[in-house]
């Protein structure tokens, strides 16, 4: 029971949208597809449903092929970042649209659509229209709308990018619980990484039409296939620099030199590019052997318990991430220090090698 | 707190007050100075009190040309409200026949009221204008200037062609704001394009049709130019509307005095009518 891609491709003219892609998702699971604005999440997402065509490939449900069924006869439901209602219904008929089609009982429409407005915390909102709601209100009569029917796939197009922060994390710590213990393949895309680490459950990387990597998100996490799917999982960006390892030290441009590290240790000597996350960019020193950073500071964020410095050493930009408040004047001279066990180390193809 | 209390804001709204004043209350007030008073010139004037306004409500002409223009616009309305809708949903959203189609349908609204008058004057002539003639030859007795019903039909056809394009152009821009995922949510719920209708469209056009009505009602309801071209409210009076008929008494008969009281009856009637539409359609929204 599961859905897949094999090799699923889509071209518009001369320009390639999604490269050959293959994908399985299994039942009741529930799939973050996580990349940059215009990298295809959108699209990947459509094609899973039946709503655009791939230009080659197939897609099997259960074993069935079912490329070519129109999405109304797919079972599919669908949530997006503008929050989609029919304006002119209630609440509680809008919740219901999706059964009416569906010619079910009235009784069995009203206890579906009493269970999902309770799961959605909608039930004193039924007889309103959705012009009457807030944004965080109407968003989630559109989830509601697509949890009440019992369908085979949900797909989440960036839910809650449109709502105000407040809104996003009190939902954003509710959608699991929605999906949980349901049969359905749950398929959610999002641009910001920290959504794929709360979910858990599996994450795809995509960059320019391509699903880089795909895998349960925590070995995504830690363990990037290469480069690009690095760069894909991490906010802020992940430092990165060309180093050069020479017995049991890292020689750097302009001349500096760190120790190798644990995760350096098994690589044969030679040029790679050593891949940073700015959590591991300290202002204090690790216990574990460091790398040192010293540079004039570009930018520091201060949230209320957080600090994101941008350091410029030598004309590279570092980015570093740490727990509390630690002030530092932009323009002054700062040293920062690098856990440099936890490098992420990849060939000059991109390909990570430790 | 001490709290200073002055009153200098006020100089700050004198600006609108006075643009308004001239642009709107004064001009009015003169019409009202006719209304209630008697005149023979030499800027004397004599108190009449509602003596113009009971003459103006009991007159038959004025009744007439009233039933006549709420049938006009009524027709106008009819017509153009579901055309401009209907043809509205027939353009394509995207492509290069976008611009195309949009410059083709706004040309009516770029033609001046009384060549409009002109060209339909000619188009409807029964010996040589296409319109005319055409009808004519189709066996059917043509003749604007000698018909009621062919006066009408040329009027009413005219008034369709010219402003058919706005109601157009307010609905197309409020369908081409309706974003594409309200269609893909509806082509999940395998909803038809009735129901896209009916459900999405239409209730997202519910704004946009409602200033497309005030607008044409306002403007049907004070058409002149180009019926006073066409028709000069003939043959007979059976297409003097309310402004031709005001036109006639004021000028006509130079009685100002009973055309200002009909000037403020009318512009009663546009007030109250507009204010009816807009809350019929703006209901929903109260409730």
């Amino acid at each position: 029971m599961a859905l897949e891609l094999i090799e699923i491709a889509k071209r518009v003219g001369a320009d390639t949208h999604i490269h050959p892609t293959s994908l399985v998702l299994p039942q009741g699971s529930f799939n973050v597809l996580l990349g940059t604005t215009l990298s295809g999440k959108t699209t990947l997402m459509q094609i899973m449903a039946g709503i655009q065509q791939p230009t080659s490939g197939q897609i099997r449900f259960n074993g069935r092929d079912v490329t070519h069924v129109a999405v109304q006869k797919r079972n599919v439901s669908m949530v997006y970042q503008q929050f989609i209602n029919y304006p002119n219904f209630t609440v509680y008929d809008n919740i219901a649209s999706p059964l009416k089609v569906a010619a079910m009982s009235k009784a069995e429409i009203d206890r579906r659509v009493m269970a999902a407005a309770d799961l959605l915390r909608l039930r004193p909102m039924l007889k309103r229209r959705p012009s009457e709601l807030s944004g965080g209100q109407q968003q989630r009569t559109a989830i509601a709308r697509a949890i009440v029917k019992d369908s085979d796939l949900i797909l989440l197009d960036e839910p809650l990018a449109n709502l105000d922060y407040k809104l996003r994390e009190e939902l954003r710590d509710e959608l699991p619980r929605l999906f949980a213990g349901r049969n359905a393949i749950v398929v959610y895309a999002t641009t910001e990484p920290v959504e794929a680490l709360l979910f858990g459950g599996g994450t795809a990387t995509l960059h320019e039409g391509r699903v880089t990597q795909f895998g349960p998100t925590s070995s995504v996490y830690r363990e990037p296939k290469d480069l690009v799917s690095a760069q894909v999982f991490s906010d802020p960006p992940i430092n990165m620099t060309p180093v050069e390892k020479r017995g049991s030290q890292l020689q750097l441009l302009g001349g500096k030199v760190w120790p190798a590290g644990s995760s350096a240790r098994s690589l044969s000597d030679g040029r790679y590019i050593l891949g940073i996350r700015p959590h591991h960019v300290t202002p204090l020193p690790p216990e574990a052997p460091a790398g040192e950073l010293e540079g004039r500071v570009l930018v520091t964020e201060l949230s209320g318990s957080e600090s994101v410095i941008h350091l410029d050493v030598g004309g590279a930009t570092w980015v570093s991430q740490s727990h509390g408040i630690h002030p530092f004047e932009v323009g002054a001279h700062a040293r920062l220090h690098v856990d440099i066990d936890r490098g992420l180390f990849f060939a000059a193809n991109g390909e990570r090698v430790s | 707190m001490n709290k200073t209390v002055n009153n200098k804001a006020w100089w700050l709204v004198l600006p609108v007050f006075l643009m308004v004043a001239f642009n709107a209350l004064v001009p009015l007030m003169t019409v009202v100075n006719y209304s209630i008073q008697e005149t023979f010139g030499n800027n004397e004037f004599f108190w009449s009190g509602t003596t113009w306004f009971e003459q103006i409500l009991h007159d038959g002409e004025f009744h007439a040309s009233l039933r006549r223009q709420l049938v006009f616009t009524g027709l106008v309305l009819l017509i153009e409200i579901p055309l401009g809708l209907a043809i509205a949903l027939c353009m394509p959203r995207q492509g290069p026949w976008v611009s195309v189609c949009l410059v083709l349908v706004a040309l009516p609204l770029l033609v001046p009221w009384n060549v409009v008058g002109s060209m339909w004057n000619i188009m409807a002539l029964p010996d040589i204008g296409l319109l005319g003639k055409g009808i004519n030859a189709l066996g059917i007795p043509f003749n604007y200037t000698r018909q009621p019903i062919s006066a009408w039909f040329t009027v009413v056809l005219m008034d369709v062609w010219h402003w058919t394009s706005l109601v157009l152009l307010l609905c197309y821009a409020g369908l081409v704001a309706i974003p594409d995922a309200y269609y893909q949510a509806a082509k999940v719920d395998g909803a038809g394009p009735w129901a896209v209708f009916r459900h999405i469209q239409l209730p997202k056009l519910k704004h946009v049709l409602t200033i497309a009505v005030l607008l044409r009602f306002m403007d049907s309801f004070m058409i002149y130019t180009e019926v006073i071209v066409l028709t000069g409210g003939g043959p007979g009076s059976t297409t003097k509307f309310l402004s031709i008929d005001l036109v006639q008494k004021a000028l006509g008969g130079f009685d100002l005095g009973p055309a200002a009281a009909f000037s403020i009856v009318y512009f009663l009637i546009i007030l109250f009518l507009s204010w009816l539409f807009y809350t019929l359609m703006m209901r929903e929204e109260a409730r």
